[in-house]
C-alpha cells in the first residue's frame, strides 16, 4: 500500500472513508428498519386476528 | 396488459408480488454495488483534478438521483392515490417517504464531505445545497403530517396532498446548477450528447445507480407489504398471508 | 335567497373582515410579534447601525415570515371548531371562491398590515428610505404568496394533532424561495442597484400561488371535512 494507494486515498482518507462509511451505515438502517416495519406489522395483524377470535 | 394494471391496485396482489420480489431486487442490488465498489474504488484511475477524493462521487450521486427519484415516486403514487381513490397508492407513499429521507441526508452528509477538501467548507448556501435540504424538509413533514391525524386514512390524505405540492421542488434541484450561479458542479451525464467523463469512471457511476435503485426497490418492497397489512388488517386475505 | 358569486364573495370578505376587527388585540398581535422579532436580531447581535443595515433585509423577511406563518393558524381553525366550516362548504357557492374570499380577506388584515408596518421596522433597522418602495413591494407580493401557501397548509393541518407547529413545518420549506427572492430584492435596493430581477421572480412566484393554490387549498379543506 503506497503513500497515494488504497486506504490513504491520496491523502483523503479522512473523508472518504467516513462518506463510503456512512453509505453502508444508510443502507444497512434502510435493511433494518423495512425488516423490523414489516415484522411489526404482521404482529400486529395476528394479534387482531386473535382478538377476533380467528386463529391465524 | 392494461389488466395488470388493475392487478396492482389490488392490495392482496401487491403484497404477494412485493414478498416475491424483493430477493431478486436485492440480489441485484449486491452484484451492482459490489462490482461499482470495486471498479469504483480499485480499479478507476484517479482525477487528474482531485486526485483520489472524487471517489466519492461513486456515494454521493447515486444517493443524489435518488433522493430526487425517490420523491417523484412517492408523489406520483400520491397523486395516484388522490385522482383515482387507490390506496395501495397510499401505502407505496408511506413505504417510499424514510428511504427517500435517508438518502437526502445522505446526500448532503456525502456531499458535505466531498465540500470539504474540494471547496474548502463543510457547507454553502449555493442553490442546488439549499434546494436539496428543502427537499429534506418536504420529506419531513410529509412524514409528520401522515402521523398526525386521528384518522390513518385522512392523515394519508394530507400527506398525499403536501407530497404533490412539493413535486415543484425536484426540478428546482435539478435545474438549480443550471438556472443559477452554484458553487455545484453542472450536469456531467444527464444532459445533451455524450457524458463528459470517461468510461473506466463512468461505468462503476452507472453501476453503482443501478444497485441504490434495486435496493430501494427491494427496501420499498419490503415496506409496502408492512404498509398494506397495516391498512388492510380488516381484510379476510390477510388470515392467510400472516400465517407462519 | 339567490346570492351571485361576486355577492357571495364580498360577504365572506367583509364577514371575515368584521370578525377580524372585532377583536383588535388578535388584530394587532403579529405585527407586535413581528416588530419583537425584529428587535431580537439587534439584541442578540448587538451591532452598530451601519453593520446592522447589511443584515436588515434577512431579518426583516424572516421576521415577517414568522409572524405570518402564526397567524395562519387562525385562518379555517375558528370556523372548523364551531362547525361554520361545513355549513359554508355545503351553502352551494362553491368551496374554491369560500376559500379565495377567506384567504384575500386574512391577507388583508396579516400581510397588508405587514406591509404598512415595515417602514417603521425598516427604519429601526437602518434601512435607508430610498428603499422602501421596492421592500414594500417585496414584502406584498412575498406575504400574498405566503398566504397562499398557508392557505394550502392550513386546509391540511386543521384537524391535525398540534396544528400550528405542523403547519410551520410545512410552510416554512415552501416559503424558502421567497425569502431568498424578497431580501435579495430589499438587499439591491438598499445597495442602490437595480432589483428587478428578483422582483420579478416574487411576482412569478406570487401569480403561480394565486392561480394554482386556491385549488390545492380547496382539495386539502375537502381531505379534512370528509
Amino acid at each position: 500500500m503506497t503513500s497515494n494507494g488504497f486506504w490513504s486515498m491520496g491523502g483523503y482518507a479522512r473523508y472518504v472513508w467516513p462518506c463510503f462509511g456512512f453509505a453502508l451505515a444508510v443502507l444497512a438502517w434502510n435493511l433494518w428498519s423495512a425488516r423490523r416495519h414489516l415484522c411489526a406489522a404482521r404482529l400486529r395483524a395476528r394479534r387482531e386476528l386473535q382478538m377476533a377470535g380467528i386463529d391465524p | 396488459m392494461w389488466t395488470w394494471f388493475y392487478k396492482l391496485a389490488s392490495p392482496p396482489y401487491v403484497y404477494g408480488v412485493a414478498a416475491a420480489l424483493v430477493p431478486w431486487f436485492l440480489g441485484g442490488a449486491a452484484l451492482a454495488l459490489m462490482y461499482g465498489l470495486i471498479a469504483g474504488l480499485a480499479i478507476a484511475p484517479p482525477d487528474y483534478q482531485q486526485g483520489e477524493a472524487y471517489r466519492m462521487i461513486y456515494v454521493h450521486v447515486p444517493s443524489a438521483v435518488l433522493s430526487l427519484t425517490v420523491y417523484t415516486v412517492m408523489a406520483a403514487a400520491s397523486a395516484v392515490a388522490l385522482i383515482w381513490r387507490i390506496k395501495v397508492g397510499h401505502a407505496v407513499a408511506a413505504a417510499a417517504a424514510p428511504v427517500g429521507a435517508s438518502f437526502t441526508i445522505l446526500a448532503l452528509v456525502t456531499g458535505s464531505l466531498w465540500g470539504r477538501p474540494m471547496w474548502g467548507t463543510y457547507w454553502a448556501w449555493d442553490p442546488r445545497l439549499t434546494s436539496e435540504l428543502i427537499l429534506l424538509f418536504l420529506y419531513v413533514g410529509v412524514m409528520s403530517l401522515r402521523s398526525a391525524f386521528e384518522e390513518p386514512s385522512r392523515g394519508d390524505r394530507a400527506a398525499a396532498l403536501l407530497a404533490t405540492v412539493g413535486i415543484v421542488n425536484v426540478p428546482i434541484v435539478h435545474f438549480s446548477v443550471v438556472w443559477w450561479n452554484s458553487l455545484h458542479q453542472g450536469a456531467t451525464i444527464v444532459k445533451l450528447g455524450t457524458p463528459s467523463m470517461p468510461g473506466s469512471m463512468l461505468w462503476p457511476l452507472l453501476s453503482m445507480w443501478l444497485g441504490f435503485m434495486l435496493f430501494f426497490a427491494a427496501v420499498l418492497c419490503l415496506r409496502l407489504q408492512g404498509e398494506v397489512l397495516n391498512r388492510e388488517r380488516q381484510s379476510t386475505w390477510v388470515r392467510e398471508a400472516v400465517k407462519s | 335567497m339567490n346570492v351571485g358569486a361576486l355577492a357571495a364573495f364580498n360577504l365572506i370578505v367583509r364577514r371575515e373582515l368584521c370578525l377580524s376587527f372585532r377583536r383588535p388585540d388578535q388584530l394587532l398581535q403579529p405585527l407586535v410579534f413581528f416588530l419583537i422579532v425584529t428587535t431580537l436580531f439587534p439584541l442578540g447581535l448587538s451591532l452598530q447601525l451601519s453593520l446592522l443595515r447589511d443584515m436588515s433585509p434577512g431579518v426583516l423577511w424572516v421576521a415577517a415570515l414568522l409572524s405570518s406563518v402564526l397567524s395562519l393558524d387562525a385562518l379555517f381553525k375558528s370556523d372548523a371548531d364551531d362547525g361554520t366550516l361545513e355549513q359554508l362548504a355545503l351553502c352551494g357557492q362553491g368551496l374554491t371562491l369560500i376559500v379565495v374570499a377567506k384567504t384575500l380577506a386574512h391577507w388583508l388584515v396579516s400581510g397588508a398590515a405587514l406591509v404598512v408596518f415595515s417602514p417603521l421596522v425598516g427604519t429601526a433597522l437602518g434601512i435607508p428610505p430610498s428603499a422602501f418602495g421596492t421592500m414594500m413591494l417585496s414584502l406584498g407580493l412575498g406575504t400574498l404568496t405566503l398566504s397562499w401557501l398557508g392557505a394550502i397548509g392550513a386546509g391540511l393541518t386543521v384537524g391535525a394533532r398540534r396544528g400550528n407547529v405542523l403547519l410551520s413545518l410545512i410552510v416554512l420549506p415552501l416559503a424558502m424561495p421567497l425569502l431568498i427572492f424578497g431580501a435579495g430584492a430589499t438587499d439591491r435596493a438598499i445597495s442602490g442597484t437595480d432589483a428587478v430581477g428578483p422582483l420579478y421572480f416574487l411576482a412569478a412566484l406570487c401569480v403561480f400561488a394565486c392561480t394554482l393554490a386556491p385549488f390545492a387549498a380547496t382539495a386539502a379543506l375537502r381531505i379534512t371535512l370528509e
